[in-house]
């Protein structure tokens, strides 16, 4: 078990280069000159000229990146902002706490809403619930986060007044962000549930735990949830990966800064480290949830255990 | 009603309700089950006996299968009129089942050890330890090293898998054992050794059986009595001795005639003519008229009704009514 969880930690190597080189040619190929959105429209071609060669932009592409690569590898080091002069590091930890924030609320939404409902879905298949929710669940996968954050801002802040608009210090201020953006993942995550309740819950070991004259609830919680677990913790990993690489809508909707708008403010002012720094914590942040979404596979399925070796 | 019978069913009907019509999966089925007996419930794949089995458990599947009519007296009481709790009691204590697939009827996150004891501390609590003994002792009976109570389902092979299932059982002693086919989904070697410990622990734990099976030869193995099932009901009831001497109803002739002779030289198999009805739209009549080499008008028009050929040995066909008893 140790061994396989070192083994994926040495994999993150390999995907944090490969990154790197993606992030790193998309923005050589982006048009636009960072230097000249440094110093504005006003300077003059000899100064920018001047300041591309200090930010060593003039030289050939690998050159770049291998310097960018080596700071990355050895120095642990993605250099430092061209707007704020900060370190890029720093600059991603100012705004990740929100965003972990908001996707933490998110996700843990998601689950407490979606896992008990999709159970009682899948329970009682084709009732009127089930058909309810089912609907609410299609709603809510197609609801387009922008449309839905403006139409909660309007009913709750404004027409309504008991929650803010904006921030995220206040438990009050996080629920209408973490439900604008969990309510595609609520949707999901009872669909999974649902589906995968169903499959289990007619299979042979749960009538046979019947047969045992065991509590309904206990076949059902104990005998059929351990089952369906897993498809429900894949798409909640991925929903919460998805999450923590920022949501921009939301965050500009509710203006909370986190990772999304830092990179979206960074691309618009070429702030090339900032952007590589971003997407490379994003890709890691990423891998980690998987990493942590296999090992609890093993925790929960036997079967998947006897594998890691 | 008299206690004379451990299990005796009456004029059970199951029907389920599926998009293409109501399936008539047991149609007016009668079966008695004495103590300790061991009776073997044959018929073809759809015939209705696992249906029966459910039934009998109150396990059909909700909401498509439903009991429409009927009674099934256990110990002299209609399960059929008892609560969910009260069933509760009775499953797994009194009444167990050994389902076909070993492969599926185990759960696989949990260890065996863990699904033995949880039968057993629904129906004997006791101290965790206790209860831990009891299921190691069940796995040795059933011919496993206790050592192995703590492994999962996917390590065991498919015997062994059964024999958990066995074990899981037999851990509370019930009065009477549902076993719907244990050995159909085991090799045939493996198929023996199953059997041969279904039949010593039958005899070490006094249980009455109910042998759910296709196989003639399983039945010859380890039954006492015989009830033959085509279409939904029970078409020939007998003690096994009376039915291998001498099968009556056209149908279990068939089966006895399509096992195949060891001695004579044949190339094709003798089979018995035409399918199993469509349970969907069953035949007017004797639901085996439109296969029976020995059809008669009547046939079509009434279901026959019980004609007694022998000493417990009964047969629902025409053949004999006219006759009388032979």
């Amino acid at each position: 078990m140790l061994k396989y969880f070192a083994r994926r930690i040495l994999m993150l190597i390999p995907v944090i280069l490969g990154v790197a080189f993606i992030v790193f040619f998309l923005l050589y190929i982006t048009p636009g000159d960072p230097a000249r959105i440094i110093l504005g429209d006003q300077a003059t071609e000899e100064s920018v000229l001047q300041l591309r060669e200090e930010m060593g932009l003039n030289d050939p592409f690998f050159v770049r990146f291998g310097k960018y690569a080596y700071n990355l590898v050895v120095n642990q080091d993605v250099g430092k902002s061209y707007v704020t002069k900060r370190p890029v590091w720093d600059e991603i930890m100012t705004v990740f706490p929100a965003t972990l924030k908001l996707a933490g609320s998110s996700i843990l939404l998601a689950l407490l809403i979606g896992i008990p409902i999709g159970i009682i879905s899948a329970i009682k298949q084709y009732s009127i619930f089930d058909n309810v929710t089912m609907l609410f669940a299609l709603i809510g996968i197609s609801m387009p986060v922008f449309w839905l954050g403006l139409l909660l801002i309007l009913l709750f802040s404004v027409k309504l007044g008991w929650l803010p608009s904006s921030g995220y210090t206040t438990l009050n201020a996080m629920i209408l962000p973490a439900v604008a953006l969990g309510a595609q993942s609520i949707a999901i995550i009872t669909r999974m549930t649902r589906s995968s309740m169903l499959e289990v819950i007619r299979m042979d070991y749960i009538r046979m735990a019947r047969s045992k004259g065991q509590d309904e609830n206990k076949v059902v919680f104990k005998h059929a949830l351990g089952n369906a677990l897993i498809p429900i913790i894949t798409i909640a990993g991925l929903q919460f990966g998805r999450l923590l690489g920022g949501a921009v809508l939301t965050e500009s909707i509710f203006s909370i800064p986190g990772i999304g708008r830092l990179m979206v403010e960074s691309i618009k002012m070429r702030d090339f480290p900032v952007v590589q720094g971003g997407v490379l914590f994003v890709a890691i942040s990423f891998s980690l949830v998987n990493l942590l979404v296999d090992l609890l596979y093993a925790y929960v399925d036997p079967r998947i255990k006897s594998q890691y070796k | 009603m008299a206690e004379k019978h451990l299990l005796e069913i009456k004029n059970l009907t199951i029907h389920y309700q599926t998009d293409y019509g109501t399936v008539h999966a047991v149609e007016g089925f009668n079966l008695e089950v004495g103590n300790g007996e061991t009776l073997g419930l044959v018929g073809e794949t759809g015939a209705g006996k696992t249906t029966t089995a459910f039934g009998i458990m109150q396990l059909l599947p909700e909401p498509a299968g439903k009991v429409v009519a009927g009674e099934i007296y256990f110990r002299g009481e209609n399960l059929l009129g008892k609560s969910k709790t009260e069933m509760k009691k009775i499953l797994g204590k009194q009444i167990a089942m050994i389902f076909q697939d070993p492969m599926t009827s185990l759960n696989p996150v949990m260890t065996v050890g863990a699904q033995i004891e949880e039968m057993i501390k629904l129906h004997e609590p006791g101290t965790k330890e206790e209860i831990k003994e009891k299921a190691k002792k069940m796995l040795e009976v059933v011919g496993i090293p206790a050592v192995r109570q703590d492994e999962y389902p996917h390590q065991f092979s498919g015997g062994m898998k059964q024999r958990v299932v066995i074990a899981i059982a037999l851990s509370c002693n019930p009065m009477l054992l549902i076993a719907d086919e244990p050995t159909t989904a085991l090799d045939v070697t493996i198929q023996a050794q199953v059997l041969d410990l279904m039949k010593k622990l039958k005899d070490d734990f006094k249980t009455s059986m109910i042998m759910i099976t296709h196989d003639l030869g399983v039945v010859a193995e380890i039954c006492d009595k015989v009830a033959i099932m085509y279409g939904g009901k029970v078409v020939e009831y007998a003690t096994k001795e009376s039915l291998y001497t001498k099968p009556y109803h056209p149908y279990t002739v068939g089966l006895f005639n399509s096992i195949p002779d060891l001695d004579s030289e044949q190339d094709r198999l003798n089979v018995i003519d035409g399918l199993p009805p469509d349970p969907t739209d069953m035949p007017s009549g004797c639901s085996f008229h439109p296969r029976c080499p020995h059809k008669m008008p009547i046939c079509s028009q009434k279901s026959p009704s019980k004609v007694v050929v022998g000493s417990e040995h009964h047969v629902y066909c025409y053949l004999y009514e006219q006759e009388g008893a032979l």
